[in-house]
């Protein structure tokens, strides 16, 4: 996984609440068995004024120019930012591949939903959760100010804008360890191995219904 | 000390380390595999020169992209080329690592949250996942089951486990007696009414109350099923008798001294009457309505004798814009009444609402009825090749038949269209699914999510009525 220690990058708003995964990847590009190329239907419908198909040329379909990734200004955004509850729906790990494949590589909002927000850590993209007063503030910044950019230490847990506004956001330490070293965290897991296997042992005494396959 | 909670319980049984930061290692008894989020998983164990670290705990079936018709043909059936190579992906990996799979021609195949607690191999106190948010489903069982991600997938086939934060506790208790023709469904779409979408974010649901205690193992797992729609990753459900029951000579389940040992077990799979939650939510169980959801958010809910509400009565902004973009998406004027919305299609199925008794409420209701004539299509969709063997000997494919209603294979098929089965632009459909986002029936789908026994009461009329005043 690519670490993240900081970044800085132009900031893109998408400005709905409850944006959900079927929304950032519509399903039809889910039978893909591969984690990489999702970026080109990255909210396909929202994006596109055609219905998507997997494996297409997506170069010369048709746009809908006000989506906002669609804005010049917003073309090489690499943080997005977002309203409240972003990511619900389903558990679709092709979400952050997709916003990651296209560029992303933070994003701000409110608040996320559970499972996305877990998958965005194991991808190299780091979700920040700052109070919807800030977001909302941010918004206004970002839509009066062309090539708005923030800069993220997730070292230090801030976010600074332009201004030299500085926020803090919390986000929990093995998170934060894996993602500032790019660590894979099977690996660590490993590392307790032993701690698994006499788990293990001890439940197949107190449980053994739960080992060996049905009949 | 407090008690615990029924979380608590779990949590603590699974804990194999609590990590200095916070985090901790937590055991997984079973994981369920599918086609559309296991591919990458087992393709990190192969570049990792990893193998699973159980096998016996993993069972995989296809399920998303399978036809719901000329099922005898097996994967050659599967018309789509893409589709078709996940599914093949899916059977060469299972041999591949030797992990037991329901295939595609298999009469234990369906969709994983249905064949799960029909074989067995979800049992109560077990931790369950699946690359899937509607694992939840399991907590119906007084199981710690959550949905988790692809790299999650990989992790738990690689090590057993998963890296877990603690979540809160909430108790959402639902009191009274339900009225007859109320179900789980109606229940958990009022519930998500009430709490909204992201209510449940960073929690544990627990549902208790008398009319969660009154409801049938199906009732339950369509509640635990959608708690994801509330934001909640694991929804659960005491275990009582009607648990044991169901669990009762199941394939997969203990049986001999094994059985007496494991219900000694189960029977502690409650809350604590001194347990105290995070949150607790009320509701009266008697004041609910059949529920359908209007917009394209699950909380976008009212009941049967309800109307669509209007922006302007909106005092917050963000919800305001949402309701007028939902009215947009959904082609609907504000204040209409519930009843009005004329219908396309009707689905009949999914990991919400395909279980045998779905199909007994709605067999129930179209009986000795027509399928209205202003419907392009109404479809029944089994959860598995088991329940939909069941319902056959029951007789209600005919009931359905005769109706006009097609049946079909077992699979996920309309809930999410990424097989063949799918709304047309603009087209309205009444959906025992359990989602009703953009998009997610069909590229410009129109989805009102509803219980098995009210599609089946729009499926006769066209439009949506309150099923009460057919069977009364």
């Amino acid at each position: 996984m690519r670490a993240l220690k900081q970044h800085q990058g132009v900031v893109a708003p998408m400005d709905r609440s409850n944006v959900d995964t079927d929304m950032i990847i519509p399903k039809q590009f889910l039978k893909s068995i591969k984690r990489t190329g999702f970026g080109p239907n990255l909210f396909d419908e929202l994006r596109y004024m055609d219905e998507g198909k997997p494996d297409q040329d997506c170069s010369t379909r048709p746009i809908n120019p006000d989506f906002v990734l669609n804005q010049d200004r917003y073309k090489n955004a690499s943080v997005l930012l977002a309203r409240r509850n972003f990511g619900c729906g389903s558990s679709r790990e092709h979400a952050p591949w997709a916003l990651e494949d296209f560029g992303f590589r933070v994003i701000v909002a409110p608040s996320f939903a559970d499972i996305f927000y877990n998958n965005c850590f194991k991808n190299g993209l780091l979700p920040i959760v700052l109070p919807e007063d800030v977001v909302g503030q941010l918004f206004r910044e970002v839509e009066q100010s062309e090539g708005y950019q923030l800069a993220v230490d997730l070292e230090a847990r801030t976010v600074t804008t332009p201004s030299g506004e500085t926020f803090t956001f919390e986000v929990d330490d093995f998170r934060r360890h894996c993602l500032l070293n790019g660590l894979d965290d099977i690996g660590v897991t490993l590392e307790d191995a032993e701690v698994i296997r006499s788990y293990e042992e001890s439940r197949r005494r107190t449980a053994p219904w739960l080992f060996g396959a049905g009949s | 000390m407090a008690g615990k909670t029924l979380y608590d319980k779990l949590w603590d049984d699974h804990l194999v380390k609590q990590r200095d930061d916070g985090s901790a290692l937590i055991y997984i008894d079973r994981q369920l595999l599918h086609e559309v989020t296991s591919p990458q998983a087992f393709e990190g164990l192969r570049l990792a020169g990893r193998k699973p670290w159980r096998i016996d705990a993993n069972i995989a079936t296809p399920d998303h992209n399978v036809p719901t018709t000329d099922r005898d043909r097996g994967v050659e059936g599967i018309v789509d080329p893409v589709s078709r190579i996940q599914v093949e992906t899916l059977d060469k990996n299972c041999d591949e690592f030797g992990i037991l799979e329901f295939k595609i021609k298999d009469q234990r195949q369906g969709i994983v949250h249905v064949i799960g607690p029909e074989q067995g191999a979800t049992l109560p106190g077990m931790s369950i996942v699946c690359g899937d948010s509607h694992t939840s489903t399991h907590g119906a069982f007084g199981c710690l089951a959550h949905g988790i991600g692809t790299s999650e997938v990989e992790h738990v086939l690689a090590t057993q486990c998963l890296v877990q934060q603690k979540m809160k506790n909430m108790l959402v208790k639902v009191n009274g007696k339900l009225d007859p023709g109320v179900t789980g469904k109606d229940v958990v779409l009022a519930i998500i009414g009430k709490i909204g979408t992201a209510g449940g974010t960073g929690y544990a649901i627990e549902f208790g109350g008398e009319a969660i205690q009154g409801l049938s193992m199906e009732g339950r797992m369509t509640i635990c099923n959608m708690s994801i729609e509330a934001g909640a990753r694991v929804g659960m459900v005491a275990v009582d008798d009607t648990t044991i029951d169901y669990v009762r000579n199941r394939p997969f389940g203990p049986k001999g001294d094994q059985w007496d040992a494991a219900v000694n077990y189960w029977r502690t799979l409650h809350s604590d009457s001194d347990a105290t939650f995070d949150k607790v939510v009320e509701l009266d169980g008697s004041e609910i309505q059949p529920q359908v959801s209007w917009g394209t958010s699950p909380e976008m809910v009212v009941g049967i004798d309800g109307r669509v509400p209007d922006p302007e009565q909106e005092a917050d902004p963000i919800k305001r814009e949402g309701i007028v973009r939902a009215l947009k998406y959904m082609g609907l004027q504000p204040n209409m009444a519930i009843t009005d919305i004329k219908l396309d299609r009707v689905f009949i199925g999914s990991c919400t609402n395909s279980r045998i008794e779905d199909l007994r409420e709605a067999a129930a209701v179209v009986k000795g009825r027509k399928v209205s004539p202003i419907l392009k299509q109404a479809m029944v969709v089994p959860g598995s090749g088991l329940v939909k063997a069941q319902a056959e000997q029951e007789g209600l494919d005919k009931i359905f038949i005769e109706a006009g209603l097609e049946w079909r294979d077992p699979g996920c098929s309309m809930c999410l269209a990424m097989n063949a089965d799918k709304l047309g632009q603009g087209e309205h459909c009444a959906s025992t699914s359990n989602r009703n986002f953009e998009g997610r029936q069909g590229f410009g789908g129109r989805t009102h999510l509803v219980s098995p026994a009210m599609a089946a009461a729009a499926a006769v009329t066209g439009h949506f009525v309150d099923v009460r005043e057919l069977t009364n």
